[in-house]
């Protein structure tokens, strides 16, 4: 009985994952690390668009083009604007204390936000961004109220407005309209967030290109391993009774 | 060459007591032939111990013990050493399944009755070295530097500042500093790799020499050395080597898939076995939403939020309860008097100190209440397969408890939460508390000559 109390509850543990974050609902996303394309497309909206603001100071561009297949004269010479060596960390161009002075606060670190905010709530963040006259930058975002980062990929998404509705006294967001239409469409700059997203899961932990198959391939090794021990003990065992 | 092995092994043996220790202790060390796979967990708690140590040492190799490099050094040692992901996650993964293992090696011991005689000491080595688990996991999970390791120590240490008189000394004097900082990584640092350690391997041993004198109990919590052959061996025990080396090989090699597939697959276990907040480094500032410990600390996390104002009023009614019950079973007049005694100056401090002081008093004695239970249990079988409904019953509800304790230890402490965890808080002491009564009323069966299969 107690046993049986004690199994169903572990069993349930992973299913009870602790959530973060607010109760707003974050969109699924389809990450894909085997999608080498992908996240080579991520990788260059990434460095491209963020970091002039973000640091992502724990990963080497060598190392990201190792993993991605970029290779390092490509690397070097396309996407190396923020740093001299291609074995430096990948930090943002605009020193922390303008940052501060621009922004009221320095642009988080990214390197390991899909770690601790999860993918799902990045991509939808990245695709939350409205207009909003009221706030110091015109910008403000439904998953993060009053953020204080512009949007930045303004020029592709377009604008878009977001519509409250009364929801027992509290103001909730109900749904986006589209003012103006940017140089994507909408599929286009939701498949571009989707590589993004990609990519940064990539970037938060490079080890997830290979732990799974390693994984793998000891589970096998042990599985071997525990037939044979199976069998030892058995035999050793015929003569207890 | 089997000779020159043989005559080696005799010039050691005349120096030191190789056969004698092997003998004592695997080849002729008779343990019962009837145990179940609760009684892995021993060995797989000693399996953990060495991963734990092998790992530490050499995550210890590329850690940095400063504040303002901890942080940036695991996630060095997660992309940049070779390996190092794998080692810190058999770290993390290790740290989680050593309370798993753990756990599951008491809750045997709970339902077997592994701590009555003559195992006391046993029973309370285990606790010393549990408690020194706690201390251990507790110092090594400030040391990634995380939001969660920065506000979780903080809010721990800060709990010896409840203590009268010297607690802001106290608190002040552990983390080396008004709050958390460089002082307290350093000192924590010096403690979980070195002197911890140390202490734990240690306590290990003492377990095991405590073990091998008094000799395994078993599932039927019958003495097998009161039933000896002529030969004088017990006729129900088997020698260690071979039997139990091979059955504990097969079983280390399936905790091992399981640890793999975590270790691999899912190292996070969802927030679980690593938190989510722990992805961004301490910040002084930025007070995570939820300060939470990680899953094997909640069940006493719960008990210290729970102790409120509301539970002091409880407490006051358990207390007049227990000592009631206690007068009128004592016959001895001196312990009616005592009784009546300690029952007065529980509820004079019950008055006098705060709320806050009363929630570490319950959390550590959630934990003190273990050492007790060789004298509570006053059953005359061990084994809960010759115990009555009243103990299975009892364990049954103090098992719910400790889970639901756990759980809500994870959640915010709403009215509603606090309100389950003061009735989880309850029903987990009165376990202990009226365990003399329930073990010495319930109907057992009578014990079998030898052991059952
Ligand atoms: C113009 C500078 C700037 C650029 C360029 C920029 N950001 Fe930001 N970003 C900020 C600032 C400032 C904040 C802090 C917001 C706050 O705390 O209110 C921020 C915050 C964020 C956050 C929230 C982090 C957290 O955990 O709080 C994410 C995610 C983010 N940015 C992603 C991006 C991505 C992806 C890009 C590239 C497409 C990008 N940013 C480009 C300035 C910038
Ligand atoms: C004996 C049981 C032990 C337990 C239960 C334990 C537990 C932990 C925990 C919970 C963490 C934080 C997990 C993380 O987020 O990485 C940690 C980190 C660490 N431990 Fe241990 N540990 C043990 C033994 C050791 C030993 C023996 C050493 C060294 C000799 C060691 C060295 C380290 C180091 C250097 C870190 C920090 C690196 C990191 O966070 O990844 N540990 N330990």
């Amino acid at each position: 009985m107690i046993k049986k109390i004690i199994i169903v509850l572990l069993l349930s543990v992973p299913a009870l994952g602790l959530a973060a974050g607010n109760n707003l609902k974050l969109d699924s996303v389809d990450i894909d690390l085997s999608d080498k394309a992908s996240l080579q497309r991520g990788a260059r909206t990434f460095i491209n668009y963020c970091l002039s603001c973000h640091s992502a100071g724990y990963m080497r561009y060598n190392r990201m083009g190792k993993d991605l297949g970029i290779s390092d004269e490509l690397v070097s010479g396309n996407l190396l604007f923020a740093a001299d060596k291609i074995g430096d960390l990948m930090k943002a161009v605009m020193p922390a204390e303008d940052a501060k002075k621009a922004f009221g606060t320095v642009p988080p670190d990214l390197t390991l936000v899909t770690r601790s905010r999860g993918p799902e709530w990045f991509y939808t963040y990245m695709r939350s961004f409205y207009r909003d006259e009221s706030s110091a930058s015109g910008w403000n975002n439904v998953v993060f109220p009053d953020v204080a980062m512009p949007h930045v990929l303004y020029s592709w998404q377009g604008e878009q407005r977001a519509i409250f509705k009364e929801h027992e006294g509290r103001r909730v967001f109900d749904r986006f309209e589209v003012g103006s239409s940017g140089s994507m469409s909408e599929e286009v700059y939701t498949d571009t967030m989707r590589d993004l997203t990609n990519f940064m899961v990539y970037l938060g932990e490079p080890a997830k290109l290979v732990r799974y198959r390693i994984g793998t391939y000891v589970i096998i090794f042990l599985l071997i391993f525990l037939f044979v021990a199976y069998l030892l003990k058995k035999e050793f065992w015929k003569d207890v009774h | 060459m089997q000779k020159l092995l043989e005559q080696s092994l005799d010039w050691v043996d005349a120096r030191y007591p190789v056969k004698k220790v092997w003998d004592e202790h695997l080849a002729k060390y008779y343990a019962p032939k009837n145990f179940n796979f609760l009684y892995y967990f021993g060995s797989l708690a000693l399996v953990i111990l060495v991963i734990q140590i092998v790992s530490g040492i050499f995550l210890t190799m590329h850690y940095k013990p400063d504040a303002n490099m901890a942080f940036a050094s695991v996630e060095y040692i997660m992309r940049d050493v070779e390996w190092g992901w794998l080692i810190r996650y058999m770290h993390s993964t290790g740290a989680s399944f050593f309370f798993i293992v753990v756990y599951m090696h008491m809750y045997r011991g709970l339902i077997y009755g592994s701590y009555r005689g003559p195992r006391e000491l046993l029973w309370i080595v285990g606790m010393v070295i549990f408690v020194t688990l706690m201390a251990e996991a507790f110092m090594g999970y400030l040391l990634p530097w995380g939001n969660m390791s920065y506000w979780g120590a903080q809010v721990i240490i800060s709990l010896f500042g409840a203590i009268p008189f010297i607690g802001d000394w106290l608190a002040e004097f552990i983390r080396g500093d008004f709050v958390i900082a460089d002082a307290t990584l350093n000192r924590f640092f010096a403690l979980h790799v070195a002197a911890l350690p140390l202490v734990l391997v240690g306590l290990v041993f003492a377990h095991l020499v405590a073990l091998h004198k008094v000799g395994s109990n078993n599932p039927d919590g019958i003495e097998i050395k009161q039933n000896k052959g002529p030969d004088g061996i017990p006729v129900d025990g088997i020698p260690f080597h071979p039997y139990y080396t091979v059955k504990d090989i097969m079983a280390t090699v399936f905790f091992l898939i399981l640890f793999a597939a975590v270790m691999f697959f899912v190292p996070e276990l969802g927030g679980w076995f690593l938190e989510h907040d722990n992805f961004m480094p301490a910040n002084v500032l930025q007070t995570p939403p939820e300060i939470v410990p990680l899953w094997y600390f909640t069940p006493y996390y719960s008990i210290l939020r729970a102790t409120t104002t509301d539970m002091i009023y409880v407490l006051y009614g358990v207390t007049v309860a227990m000592a009631i019950l206690t007068v009128i079973s004592v016959k001895d007049i001196r312990a009616k008097g005592a009784t009546v005694v300690v029952a007065a100056v529980v509820l004079v401090a019950l008055n006098i100190l705060q709320p806050k002081l009363w929630g570490v008093i319950l959390m550590g004695s959630s934990l003190m209440v273990f050492f007790g239970l060789p004298w509570l249990d006053r059953s005359p079988v061990k084994s809960i397969r010759y115990r009555g409904w009243m103990f299975k019953t009892a364990l049954t509800i103090f098992i719910v408890s400790f889970f639901v304790l756990g759980f809500l230890g994870t959640q915010p402490a709403t009215g509603l939460n606090t309100r389950i965890a003061m009735v989880g808080t309850v029903l987990y002491f009165l376990f202990f508390l009226l365990m003399p009564w329930y073990t010495t009323f319930d109907k057992t069966k009578p014990l079998p000559e030898r052991v059952t299969e």
